[in-house]
């Protein structure tokens, strides 16, 4: 009795599980088939059939150079590079003086970050668009950049959490031997903070990679396309061609599910440490 | 700014060490907070202040004359139904969130206990929520489209008959576009709350197992507290989330056939009909809403706690 129901609840598990993996996977798994197939076999085969070919590259070659992806990618290694890097270091100094430092205004601050995260990123682009244009940053990486870079609550929070548990004694004895704090933060605060710019890195960097409306709406010239604008100029010329816009698909997702595979466990703790603290 | 660190070289270093420690925190606080605090005003509150400001006015955006109008922008929004009935759209979103917290936190819950291949589940669960907002959208138009995923699943399995314009009958659209969002972040509160409960230390179960408690009574008794405080947290960003919703809706039908939200409107009203000023104020009762939301829930559940 005790067996037939420990039975019964053993299916239930792993039929969920397995129910649930196949709703995550089957509607990529289709966009793989489809960009492997040809025109005729669109035509004459359901969306769940797999391609006869698997070699068959022609739709990703189509979609890598009429797309223009290799300008796609550029563009986007050098905003997320430089963004995510002034990010934490600009995140890291701010945080270093919040939580080693007493002074005036510092509860200013942090209300500060706090409140701007209340403010819905995408409506006030009406007025930081005006912004950037009269910086005249319109059609530059350097208008991604800064709205990329500016820090937000969470990074400081992780980045606060982590200084507070460096034992200030540290500093102290630096202090003895004569350190400045410049040289405290630059040798000892950061080294020591690894762990939380490996989870500030990557929670920004799926976020910069992913983001769609930003380059959109302030980087349209055709050579300063990043990824996901030009996986969404797609949606024109190619309308109904879907084994096109599945292969552009996939190549958009190939560096993630990489990215993903080799850092499985620190985009893990990435993400819980990201929202948890 | 020409005395930042790095930029400065080793001469700033030099003289900057040799200043008293008080004169070094002074020094230090300012530089430190100096860039953060250019870029959080400059991109953050000014936008604000200036969006406050043009919600007053009549302005389609490069003009250099700003019709002052008064209240004549928010009057619109909430006597014209095309702007303010948008808010029904996001009750589709708001009643997703809460089911995709549900599969969340029954997923989370089985794999934190021990079951064949966890780490293959975990990742398959988790990883739709690190793809790109476009390729997901893009992925869900052949979800849905006529023969596209969807309908060849439903012929599969002798359900033909069920088969709708998915994306293309308003009563159906934004259940398929909520979806298509419960797909997308259902892996976020996953790994969140398959974090909080895996660091429930386990000698609480060894404890509840003697007492002879069995699963549900440690789900009940041992999760679900130790998990309050998240859940709570995601139920904020829900909210919020639902009122925001803009990307999926906007790549996938441009906002047509009734799937328009709030944001959608707000964009379009301001970069496609050059209706700035419009826009401001929509954007301006977007923020209220959105601060009064977390304000009320923030109160709740503090005397909850209490």
């Amino acid at each position: 009795m005790e067996k037939a129901k420990y039975t019964f609840f053993s299916v239930l598990k792993y039929g969920s599980l397995l129910l649930g993996a196949f709703a995550a996977l089957l509607p990529l798994v289709v966009v793989l088939f489809t960009s492997f197939k040809s025109r005729e076999e669109m035509a004459n085969s359901t969306a769940l059939t797999p391609p006869e070919d698997w070699l068959n590259f022609d739709n990703y070659k189509r979609a890598f150079f009429e797309g223009n992806m290799t300008v796609g990618f550029m563009n986007t290694v050098i905003v997320l590079t430089i963004s995510i890097g002034g990010a934490i270091l600009i995140g890291t100094m701010i945080a270093y003086i919040l939580s080693r430092f007493e002074f005036k205004g510092k509860n200013v601050i942090m209300a500060l970050f706090l409140f701007a995260v209340l403010i819905p990123g995408v409506t006030t682009q009406v007025a930081t668009f005006q912004i950037i244009n009269d910086l005249g940053l319109f059609n530059t990486r350097a208008s991604a950049i800064l709205l990329f870079m500016g820090t937000d609550i969470i990074s400081i929070y992780i980045f606060i959490q982590f200084i507070n548990q460096i034992s200030n004694q540290l500093d102290e004895s630096a202090m003895l031997d004569g350190a400045s704090y410049l040289t405290i933060f630059g040798r000892i605060i950061l080294p020591l903070l690894k762990p939380a710019i490996a989870t500030v890195f990557i929670v920004k960097g799926v976020a910069i990679y992913n983001d769609f409306y930003i380059p959109f709406l302030y980087m349209p010239k055709e050579d300063l396309q990043v990824v996901s604008t030009a996986l969404f100029k797609f949606k024109g010329p190619y309308g109904t061609q879907w084994e096109i816009i599945s292969a552009g698909i996939m190549i958009v997702i190939l560096p993630t599910l990489i990215a993903f595979l080799s850092l499985q466990k620190y985009i893990y703790n990435g993400f819980t440490q990201g929202a948890v603290k | 700014m020409t005395n930042q660190p790095g930029g400065g070289g080793s001469r700033f270093a030099l003289s900057f060490s040799s200043l008293s420690y008080k004169a070094q925190r002074r020094v230090i606080i300012v530089l430190f907070s100096l860039i953060p605090l250019a870029l959080l005003v400059t991109f953050s509150y000014l936008p604000l202040y200036r969006m406050v400001y043009y919600s007053f006015f009549s302005w389609n955006g490069f003009s250099k004359n700003l019709t002052f109008v008064g209240f004549d922008n928010y009057v619109t929004i909430f006597t014209r139904p095309e702007y303010f009935g948008v808010f029904k759209v996001s009750l589709y979103y708001f009643f997703a969130t809460f089911v995709q917290m549900a599969i969340a936190l029954y997923f989370a819950t089985i794999l934190s206990f021990r079951v064949r291949g966890k780490n293959f589940f975990k990742g398959v669960l988790f990883f739709p929520y690190l793809l790109n907002g476009v390729a997901i959208a893009f992925i869900f138009m052949y979800f849905f489209r006529p023969d596209g995923t969807l309908d060849a699943l439903l012929r599969l399995f002798g359900l033909g008959e069920y088969i709708q314009l998915w994306l293309g009958n308003p009563d159906i659209i934004n259940i398929s576009l909520a979806g298509t969002s419960v797909w997308r972040y259902m892996g976020f509160n996953f790994i969140i709350f398959l974090g909080v409960i895996s660091s429930i230390p386990s000698d609480i179960y060894e404890a509840a197992d003697i007492d002879g408690a069995n699963r549900w009574h440690q789900f009940r008794y041992i999760i679900v507290p130790s998990i309050r405080r998240i859940i709570e947290l995601n139920v904020i960003l829900s909210i919020s989330g639902a009122i925001a919703v803009f990307e999926i809706p906007y790549i996938m039908t441009g906002g047509a056939n009734g799937s328009s939200t709030f944001v959608i409107q707000t964009v379009d009203t301001a970069f496609k009909f050059g209706k700035f000023g419009l826009g401001s104020a929509m954007a301006v009762v977007l923020l209220i809403i959105v601060i009064l939301v977390t304000l009320i829930q923030n109160k709740l559940f503090k005397e909850k706690g209490a």
